[in-house]
């Protein structure tokens, strides 16, 4: 017996398209629902920020990593102020850290409740993702409360933060938690469990650990595969060496260790974490101003450095060079995002074009982040 | 192993290809271009180095008529340290063996370097701008990149100069 | 019997059998036409209100002076058909113009037809054929024909997939569908929809009402099969994968706008009361009242049809916005390895248990 081949067709999924989570390009080459080959066209969002940080100064640099990865904007600029004061040698006050870690872990919860929605939107699941963008509305309230802005905030600086902590923020942000935690429980009755929604996702888009490392995938995607890394843990930045937290893994409960079910469970885990720390900063907030180290000029001084953060997205690295003027010489910034959506094409090969959107979405990338 | 036990066992293994320069941090080596795919393979084979994660491929242009540069930042997941290469590349005619073989992530970190500091990566098997458009002139992230006119009859603007004091 | 009785009538006014034909037949769609359109409207609004309490949100609300939705949104699903009609009408320029155009009305007359014979209460039904149930099954297939149309004319990938998901989808799902009709059949002994009806009159032991549902307990799993793989029929989640939204952008409809778009709509909305009527009368008692004796009348048996029917569409919508969608390979497994084995075994199983019980 001949094997059937039947002809082939190429399809482009985007630019404009309701699952590509921005303006993304995928050409799929594809045999009746299978497809054979995924090649990703990015570019379309790039805005040059590597070339606009050339000519500003560090502390315009800012607003500009709150739109590279726009959902978790204040991951990005924790990263860049971390490399910055890393390269000034500046030594913030306490309060600030805690300020800091508080933000970036509400922003996770954010950002990864955004994720995990999409993601059922994504299979089809339409009612999660207004639960979770309920849930994620009354995290920004609490950003609004901050510093004012809902999506870009522009909040951590060199040296310190805009603005102190509202008065009465333990309690609403304490009162958010106790809130919240009990919602991923919901989650999880409605969409983890539901026996479709684990028919699409267990056993689907294996990322097997060594080809996960060789791509560079990072963050929830790398934790999915089963290999224990996360930045916060293994090269503490901040004073995340001060938290108990754990690193939740992919397990392969309801299929391969590394299916897009697992990275969507290290996601939920994470949400539970990152709630642990924000309780543990919440206690030991100490009093200070958050003001006082920030600096009138920033003038750091000659060198390079290149010092990585972890995102939501995973690793969040900047590549900072200095001459010793107030702009930066080059600033680059590694995406995780970046690195997740170039092993696409190879986890995704083979499987229904139903299957190619769903490990897209589980990969969970920024379009913004990934063209800058 | 710290970043002088590695720079030790590079030398040893690949005698004259770690340049010595000052300018350069302890984290940093600076490696000659020609066996650089060897040395990659060799850092991401040896089960000593075992550099298995490409943490990120920056391309650098010093400026004036200074080289360009390419630089890889290593890390191993196993041994958990980490290195900084360095290979420096003459400005009119940047070439260096492509690495994308080795760490796949280096097709897309090498592709973007490509369009931004047009440093050809040979052998690399689809070396095309990743983020530009594919008939966009000229390499942007060059200090003496000059902005286009116009591109397909849109007016590109150009950044202005200012001076913040 | 409405068909029936309008001819007699014209009988009686003078001797032109093929023209009282026409005009009986005429007269009679215009009310299914207008049923439909007012159906739809307020399915519209329920899908809207319901989906929304599900979710957490208040749905189309008007408040205020000026131009809304009116109280609680009422005139929202007018505002939207309004919309679709005033909607430019685009036909692509690369699609095949003939079939593009025919393609919506024949998946709407395929929809349409089918009302004729749903029996609303004792007298009101179009045409009780003695081949009632049959001509359904038949009729409601020929949407398909009108997708496939859709989605070749269209000219787009998008529309091609999805139109050859659904054909392969409804023509899969036909088959348990009438397998499980088959075993109600059996018990009734005719393909009638009144007489499947008057079969379920009565009741055991005074409650529970003697519907075929509750007859055996094969019925009772065949039920569960029809509705299921009436829900696939009619594309609604978690069976959407020929529209699925976030993979084929629309499906087989794409490239449609405006009027053309709202007919696809609207067989849609339809064929899920074509379902949903033909569960109610074929295992749920039809017009026949749950409650021994009383609400009997036949304006209560239009009220009772319609409320059992709504019922099972408010089911439908709880399912669409509570499930995720299934993949298509998965979609064909549940049918030919789940459904279709079930519902064979089922129809022996039926046989036998009225054989030794019944």
């Amino acid at each position: 017996m001949g094997v059937v081949q039947g002809d082939q067709m190429v399809l482009n999924i985007g630019p404009q398209h309701p699952s590509t989570h921005g303006v993304l390009r995928l050409q799929v080459r594809t045999d009746g629902e299978i497809v054979s080959e995924i090649k990703p066209y990015i570019g379309y969002l790039h805005r040059c920020f590597e070339k606009h940080c050339e000519n500003v100064t560090y502390e315009q640099v800012i607003p500009f990593t709150d739109r590279c990865d726009y959902i978790a904007s204040m991951n990005n600029n924790f990263g860049y102020v971390v490399t910055m004061e890393e390269l000034m040698e500046i030594k913030v006050p306490e309060r600030v850290e805690y300020i800091r870690v508080i933000m970036a872990e509400l922003n996770r919860i954010a950002s990864h409740l955004l994720a995990l929605g999409t993601y059922g939107l994504d299979v089809g699941a339409f009612t999660p993702f207004l639960y979770m963008f309920r849930d994620r509305e009354r995290i920004l309230d609490i950003f609004e409360l901050t510093c004012g802005a809902r999506l870009l905030y522009n909040y951590m600086w060199v040296g310190g933060v805009s603005h102190d902590l509202p008065k009465d923020f333990e309690r609403i942000c304490i009162g958010f938690l106790d809130y919240f935690e009990p919602k991923i429980k919901e989650y999880n009755d409605l969409l983890t469990h539901n026996k479709i929604f684990l028919e699409r996702t267990a056993d689907v888009g294996v990322l097997p650990p060594d080809v996960a490392i060789s791509f560079g995938v990072s963050g929830p995607n790398l934790r999915g595969s089963g290999v224990k890394w996360d930045v916060r843990k293994d090269e503490p930045y901040s004073i995340y060496d001060r938290f108990e937290f754990e690193i939740p893994l992919g397990e392969g409960e309801f299929g391969t260790v590394g299916d897009s079910f697992d990275r969507y469970w290290v996601r939920v885990c994470e949400m539970k974490e990152s709630i642990k720390i924000i309780r543990q900063a919440i206690k030991n907030l100490p009093d200070g101003d958050v003001f006082q180290t920030i600096p009138k000029k920033i003038r750091p001084p000659k060198g390079s450095i290149y010092r990585r953060t972890e995102s939501p997205r995973g690793d969040l690295g900047y590549y900072i060079i200095s001459d010793g003027s107030p702009k930066p010489f080059r600033v680059k910034m590694r995406s995780p995002a970046f690195t997740a959506l170039s092993s696409l094409s190879e986890i995704a090969q083979g499987w229904m074009l139903s299957d190619v959107i769903a490990i897209l979405g589980s990969l969970d990338i920024v379009l913004g982040e990934i063209d800058r | 192993m710290t970043s002088k036990e590695i720079k030790k066992t590079l030398d040893r293994q690949f005698p004259g290809s770690v340049i010595e320069n000052v300018d350069f941090a302890e984290r940093q080596v600076e490696l000659k271009p020609d066996q650089w795919l060897e040395i990659a393979t060799f850092l991401k084979n040896d089960p000593g180095l075992s550099f298995d994660q490409l943490e990120c491929v920056t391309g650098i242009d010093t400026g004036e008529d200074g080289p360009l540069q390419s630089r890889y930042n290593l890390h191993s997941m196993e041994h958990r340290h980490k290195i900084e290469v360095v290979i420096s590349l003459d400005r009119s005619n940047p070439k260096v063996a492509s690495i994308e073989q080795v760490w796949r992530v280096g097709d897309w970190f090498e592709r973007e370097t490509y369009d931004m500091f047009g440093i050809i990566y040979e052998g690399h098997r689809d070396l095309r701008r990743i983020l530009c458009p594919e008939d966009w002139e000229g390499w942007p992230l060059r200090k003496d990149y000059e902005t286009q006119e116009t591109y397909h009859g849109i007016v590109v603007s150009k950044i202005k100069e200012e001076e913040w004091e | 019997m409405t068909v029936d009785a309008l001819m007699n009538w014209f009988a009686k006014l003078g001797d032109f059998p093929e023209l009282a034909f026409i005009l009986a037949v005429l007269i009679c769609a215009v009310p299914v036409f207008l049923f439909i359109a007012l159906y739809a409207l307020v399915a519209i609004y329920g899908e809207l209100k319901i989906s929304s309490f599900m979710q957490d949100k208040v749905g189309p609300m008007g408040q205020g002076v000026g131009l809304h939705a009116g109280k609680w949104g009422l005139l929202q699903p007018v505002a939207d058909a309004l919309k679709l009609i005033l909607k430019e009408d685009i036909i692509p320029t690369s699609a095949d113009k003939k079939l593009f155009i025919l393609a919506p009305f024949i998946v709407f007359i395929g929809a349409f037809i089918a009302f004729a014979a749903l029996p609303f209460n004792q007298n009101l039904i179009i045409a009780d054929m003695n081949i009632g149930i049959f001509y359904i099954l038949a009729v409601s297939s020929l949407g398909v024909i009108g997708l496939i149309m859709a989605g070749w004319s269209s000219n787009n990938k998008w529309s091609l997939y999805g139109a050859m998901r659904s054909a392969a989808q409804i023509v899969s799902y036909e088959i348990p569908a009438a397998l499980s009709i088959i075993a109600v059949i059996m018990l009734t002994g005719t393909l009638s929809m009144q007489g499947i009806i008057q079969h379920q009159s009565g009741f055991v032991w005074g409650i529970l009402p003697n519907w075929i549902i509750f007859q055996n307990p094969f019925t009772f799993v065949a039920f569960f099969i029809f509705f299921i793989s009436g829900l696939a029929e009619c594309n609604r989640t978690p069976f959407d994968i020929p529209e699925a939204e976030s993979e084929l952008v629309a499906g087989a409809f794409t490239e449609y706008s405006g009027m053309r778009y709202a007919f696809f709509f609207l067989s849609e909305y339809a064929n899920m009361f074509i379902v949903s009527g033909i569960a109610v009368t074929a295992f749920l008692g039809g017009w026949q009242s749950p409650i021994p004796g009383i609400f009997t009348s036949p304006a209560w048996g239009l009220w009772w049809f319609m409320s059992k029917a709504m019922f099972l569409i408010f089911v439908m919508i709880w399912f669409r916005w509570t499930f995720p969608r299934l993949r298509v390979d998965q979609l064909m497994n549940v049918c030919w390895k789940g459904f279709t084995p079930i519902a064979m075994v089922n129809i022996f199983g039926v046989g036998i248990w009225h054989l030794m019980l019944g």
